[in-house]
């Protein structure tokens, strides 16, 4: 038998498997067990890579039913075009990551014992590539809850810090609300699919035969998204993701935010196109506005931040929300029977997955580069790191300038295209839709620009200017599998950029298999170096003329401008001639984003507090000022105290039926016995 | 003058009609608001004389008169007056911050035009797309009423709206009967004369013309 | 091979670069009469150039490279755009490179390595002018898509020849979207050329100053260049407005008399849009920081009025 795709995905997950078995046998040689089992993991992933693209370009499915499982119920194992897109976006990533992380968990040793870090990461990958592979509920969740435990032991690695145990736990509870939609939400289908009587309806394959009451579909859907946005971090059930991923180590980190988000997206399309396949346009209508509400409130909370990982992770909020508009505007297209512009939206959610997964998991590293470096996460306390770390701080100007939507960079071609996806509404019938659905594109120009004053501040204030911080650590640069790992990324985000076609013209089968139309023909219409979705005279946009143009006329201006050698002088900072400047004078995050927090700043609440101190003999010279800012989540106060007060009460009232009489107990369970067989008589 | 250059012609004096009523949302000076209502009165008197030509209606040459002499030269001069009497020339005042009503505003046209949808399907009048403005207008009017705290701009807040339902019934009917319209603009003369008393009165007994002052005027606190 | 439009291409690119500054001078020109001042004369800017060109460049001792690379940057996407802008003829090479989100994603990658520069230094100054930079920019961006997508559902392209083509095609004249459209242009041109009442270029007045206050610690030759490409973006932003709302003049076809006359038209149209900027720069004052959220707002506000009228009314 040939070995095909599927096999080579299979045997990476067992290679993972196997790794976090024999990991703890070298618990004893620390640094041996990271280079074993992280390269291990690499190698894992670049498998599950070649079995994803291998599959996309194939642009078939292959199916594998496994014997093992519950009785009656084994497991199904499916490689389709969706699942190995999403591999390869998982895939290279971990692959990224894992080598990446050859250099940065050696930051433990010495420490503390890396060992469970180890195994949860390589059972973390395992769970995320289970995921995209299951083809029945049963398997799905338990993948899911794999993962799900997994990253939660990630993020708990740290637990001497009382933050890290609360964020943690915090994770924990919205993705087990989340996952217990999930599970409802398959059930409700797999009832719908073959009776409430039988199991058999649990297989995907069953609901994709199936036809769904509408009554039950949106039942079903409205679950399935509630549970993935809680796990995607769609605002308003993002709280846990700002938490959670800045207190992971920073390797996870960058797979949490860069690519377990992503297997929440991977949910919605595989429910909502893949297994209900019709429904109504206002499914897709809640999916856009979530996105648009998490894109505009993510990217300006992200602004907010002073600490580094916590800004990251507020982005991430904001790229699932711009996710989310694609996918939810291939959905409204798809419902009004509108193949090609929904097989364009639809790609534009999916390359931003992969562009997203890029660029988030090389700012993640090179976060995690300068916490390695600083042990420091305050942006207040870092600056002018870029002399120290030349290449972290150059890979993460790439990662800066992709997510901030710049060409000839990545995160432009993703956001393009959305604009262009935005701008063929109007080939919708409904009046009122075409009236509003353009208003989105400017709540997604708001968010681009907004990104990119975000990412000036994060790269401004981390690595330029003069150091902030109190007392001044020695500072190294990241060492060699750190940088190798960035400098693939950043690889990564270049050449996504500047060869969208060849991208786009890979995936295309993914729309092909859902939704039965791709871009292929238009989109590549003009060979590689145009993009030109739909139509040439639509719009066209050629990656490589802009980056070879720009390149091409920096380079000719500095070679004409340096025929006199030697005519640069190095002096003290000039600052309209002060004198006294020092670095304390620097803007820093706090204020860099006051315009925006003032003009925004309805949206948060705010509190900021200034106090003079009383020895100062006039009030204009004050003699210390105290300066104290708390900006915080609206929606935590909103949603989530209510419903903490509420189990707090709850829990309480059922507090009392703790008598410590083991009568009392005895009468409960006699009472539950009595009722249970009145009721199942 | 064909239809077609008739109506494109109308609808972009509907724009101005809106823009004008956006931009006394959004003007914080006294006299630029007043200005602002003139002009939107010009507007309208033009349209009107327009519709009138393509409709063939003759009385709405009258009305269009009516207008232009009543809420381009009368009122706001009648309104400059009494600014100049009442020393209140510096900026208005505003409940709701600027952007904020903006967005209220575009929300409002957004809403108008959904409601008129039905209206516009089985109308035939050239002016049909017309309607959506016109009650954006109105709707606009009483916007700014809500979220402007001086006397002086609630009133004219009242006339803009005014203006608008004017323009509703141009473009849903090609007007209404002239003795209806007359007895309309009477009415409105008559109430921007009773308003100016007014102001005099609330300014000799509260020293402004902020309408939060009224609050006093509440028993019991 | 036909080499006509690689000639037009080099053509606008000259024609960019040399009458760029002339632009400037044209306006500072006005501004002097309308203000009752001798002007320095129409060729100032480029006396300045030559000046700062032949100057030595002094680096403050703790520039990173970023700082060096900028200028360069800036001036490269400047270039870049006026290969993409039909300033003379709507048959481009480079046309189809880039559709006008892409020429206002160019704009946003140089104002995004001048504020980084800003910071670059560590000064106060430095980081004022980036933060309100980026801060302006993040309100006009959006303004400034609504206006050019108004403007695109009409010719149902985002490419700018093909927007020009359909303008100058006559079908559309008298057109309400295209009145907002052109209004909110208008508002977020001053915006992002840094010109009154948004910012002023002429003053170095430390608390009013924002593209003036990053670019502070620039000298010599990375000055000259910034300041030329500052020249070419006001210079870029009128042919753009030109090309997307008054294309009339601009050649379509390739013969050199139509060429010849679209040189003509752009000199004229250059010569009425400086005389309205002087008009709005001479009128107004310039504004708080904070009252820009209402100025930058209404331009959102008139495009956004574009498009639904765009919608209801056509």
């Amino acid at each position: 038998m040939n070995p095909g795709p599927i096999e080579f995905a299979s045997l990476s997950v067992i290679a993972l498997l196997v790794a976090a078995l024999l990991t703890p046998l070298f618990s004893r040689r620390q640094r041996l067990l990271i280079a074993c089992c992280f390269g291990l993991t690499a190698a894992a992933s670049l498998l599950a890579v070649v079995a994803g693209a291998w599959t996309v370009s194939r642009g078939n499915a292959e199916k594998i039913v496994m014997l093992i499982g519950l009785p009656d119920l084994p497991f199904h194992l499916r490689l389709d075009p969706l699942a190995g897109f999403f591999l390869v976006v998982i895939g290279l990533l971990s692959l990224f990551v894992s080598v990446y992380s050859i250099g940065y968990v050696k930051g433990f040793l010495g420490k503390r014992s890396v060992t469970s870090l180890a195994v949860f990461y390589c059972l973390f990958l395992a769970g995320m590539y289970m995921v995209v592979l299951s083809d029945d509920a049963l398997i799905f969740l338990i993948s899911w809850e794999v993962m799900a435990a997994a990253s939660y032991f990630l993020v708990i690695f740290e637990d001497e810090r009382i933050e890290n145990r609360r964020a943690a736990f915090l994770y924990m509870v919205v993705a087990h609300v989340g996952a217990i939609a999930i599970l409802l939400s398959f059930g409700v289908l797999a009832g719908l699919a073959s009776g409430f009587g039988s199991f058999d309806g649990y297989t995907f394959d069953a609901m994709r035969s199936a036809s769904f009451p509408i009554g039950g579909a949106t039942a079903a859907f409205l679950l399935a998204f509630f549970g993935f946005a809680a796990k995607a971090g769609v605002i308003p059930l993002h709280v846990w993701l700002p938490e959670a991923h800045p207190v992971a180590p920073s390797n996870v980190s960058a797979l949490m935010s860069g690519v377990m988000l992503k297997t929440a997206i991977y949910g919605v399309i595989r429910i909502t196109f893949d297994l209900i396949r019709v429904f109504p346009w206002w499914w897709g209508a809640i999916v856009l506005v979530f996105g648009l509400l998490s894109a505009v409130m993510g990217v300006l909370y992200a602004l907010m931040q002073n600490d580094l990982k916590r800004l990251l992770a507020y982005s991430s909020v904001e790229n699932i929300g711009i996710i989310f508009i694609g996918v939810g505007l291939a959905m409204i297209f798809t419902s009004f029977k509108l193949p090609l512009l929904a097989a364009l939206a639809l790609t534009t959610g999916i390359y931003h997955v992969l562009n997203h997964a890029m660029f988030k998991g090389l700012l993640f590293m090179g976060a995690g580069a300068v916490l390695h470096a600083t042990h420091e996460r305050n942006m207040e306390e870092m600056g002018g790191l870029i002399h120290q770390m030349p290449w972290t701080a150059a890979l993460f100007l790439i990662g800066c300038v992709s997510i901030s939507a710049m060409p000839p960079f990545n995160g432009f071609v993703s956001e393009w295209l959305t604009f262009q996806a935005f701008l063929l509404s109007p080939s919708l019938p409904s009046p009122l839709l075409k009236l509003l659905i353009p208003m989105g594109a400017a709540l997604l120009a708001l968010t681009g620009a907004l990104a990119a004053a975000c990412f000036v501040k994060a790269f401004g204030v981390t690595f330029l200017g003069h150091w902030r911080g109190h007392h001044r650590p020695k500072v190294q640069e990241a060492d060699w599998p750190m940088r190798v790992g960035m400098i693939m990324a950043a690889t990564a985000c270049l050449l996504l950029g500047i060869l969208p076609t060849l991208a786009i013209g890979w995936m295309d089968a993914v729309p092909q298999q859902l939704i039965g139309t791709s871009l292929g023909t238009s989109a590549g219409a003009f060979g590689w170096m145009w993009l030109t979705p739909v139509a040439y005279e639509r719009a066209s946009y050629s990656g490589p003329i802009v980056f070879f143009g720009i390149l091409a006329i920096v380079i000719a201006a500095y070679l004409l401008l340096h025929v006199r050698p030697g005519t640069i002088r190095r002096v003290p900072i000039w600052d309209c001639g002060f004198e006294k400047i020092d670095r304390r004078m620097q803007y820093n995050a706090t204020s860099f984003a006051m315009p925006i927090r003032r003009i925004f700043g309805f949206l948060f609440n705010v509190k900021e507090r200034v106090r003079i101190s009383r020895r100062t003999a006039h009030r204009a010279f004050p003699a210390r000022l105290y300066y104290s800012l708390h900006v915080r989540d609206r929606v935590w106060g909103w949603l989530y105290k209510p419903v903490i007060r509420a189990s707090f009460w709850g829990a309480r009232k059922v507090g009392r039926l703790q008598q410590g009489r083991i009568q009392a107990y005895l009468i409960y369970s006699f009472v539950t016995i009595i009722v249970l067989l009145v009721f199942l008589r | 003058m064909n239809l077609a250059v008739a109506a494109q012609i109308i609808s972009f004096l509907a724009a101005l009609v809106l823009l004008c009523a956006f931009g006394m949302l959004v003007q914080r000076r006294m006299y630029g608001l007043i200005h602002l209502f003139a002009w939107q009165g010009l507007f309208l008197s033009i349209s009107t004389a327009v519709v009138g030509f393509v409709a063939g209606k003759h009385h709405l040459y009258i009305s269009s008169l009516l207008t232009l002499s009543l809420k381009v030269f009368l009122l706001p001069y009648i309104l400059h007056v009494l600014i100049q009497r009442l020393k209140i020339q510096k900026e208005v005042e505003t409940v709701v911050n600027v952007p904020m009503t903006m967005l209220i505003g575009i929300a409002l046209v957004i809403f108008s035009y959904h409601l008129t949808a039905p209206v516009r399907e089985i109308s035939t009048l050239v002016t049909r797309s017309v309607l959506a403005i016109a009650l954006a207008t109105v709707m606009i009017g009483l916007l700014m009423m809500i979220t402007r705290r001086h006397a002086v701009t609630q009133i004219i807040g009242f006339l803009a709206m005014e203006n608008g339902l004017f323009f509703a019934a141009t473009s849903a009917t090609y007007g209404m009967p002239l003795v209806v319209e007359l007895g309309v603009a009477l009415d409105v003369l008559i109430a921007a004369f009773i308003f100016g008393i007014f102001f005099f009165h609330i300014h000799t007994t509260f020293d402004s013309l902020d309408v939060e002052q009224m609050a006093r005027l509440k028993e019991g606190d | 091979m036909n080499l006509y439009p690689f000639a037009m291409e080099i053509l606008q690119v000259l024609i960019l670069l040399v009458v760029g500054p002339v632009f400037v001078g044209w306006v500072r020109v006005l501004k002097c009469w309308a203000q009752g001042r001798s002007s320095a004369g129409l060729f100032q800017p480029y006396r300045d150039l030559r000046k700062l060109f032949s100057k030595d460049v002094v680096l403050a001792e703790n520039a990173s490279w970023i700082f060096r690379f900028t200028p360069y940057l800036v001036f490269g996407t400047a270039v870049l755009a006026g290969g993409i802008i039909p300033i003379l003829s709507t048959d481009l090479p480079l046309g189809a490179t880039a559709d006008v989100i892409v020429l206002v994603a160019l704009f946003a990658i140089a104002r995004f390595f001048t504020a980084l520069a800003g910071l670059d230094i560590g000064t106060a100054f430095g980081g004022m002018g980036s933060s309100r930079e980026m801060t302006i920019a993040s309100l006009a961006e959006p303004a400034m898509l609504m206006a050019i997508f108004t403007m695109s559902l009409a010719s149902r392209s985002t490419s700018l020849s093909h927007m020009a083509q359909l303008v100058m095609s006559g079908q559309s004249v008298m057109r309400p979207s295209v009145l907002f459209a052109l209004l909110a242009f208008i508002l977020i041109t001053l915006a992002e050329t840094g010109r009154i009442p948004v910012d002023n270029p002429a003053t170095h007045l430390e608390l009013t100053m924002i593209h003036e206050a990053m670019i502070l610690e620039y000298s010599g030759r990375h000055l000259a260049l910034i300041e030329w490409a500052s020249m070419m973006k006001l210079f870029l932003f009128t042919s753009l407005g030109i090309a997307v709302f008054a294309p009339w003049g601009i050649a379509s076809s390739a013969d050199l008399i139509a060429v010849g006359a679209a040189f003509f038209f752009m000199l004229l149209k250059l010569g009425v849009v400086g005389a309205g900027l002087v008009l709005i720069e001479t009128g107004l004052a310039k504004m708080r920081l904070f009252r820009l959220t209402e100025f930058l707002g209404s331009a959102f506000l008139l495009a956004t009025l574009g498009m639904l009228s765009y919608f209801i009314l056509e």
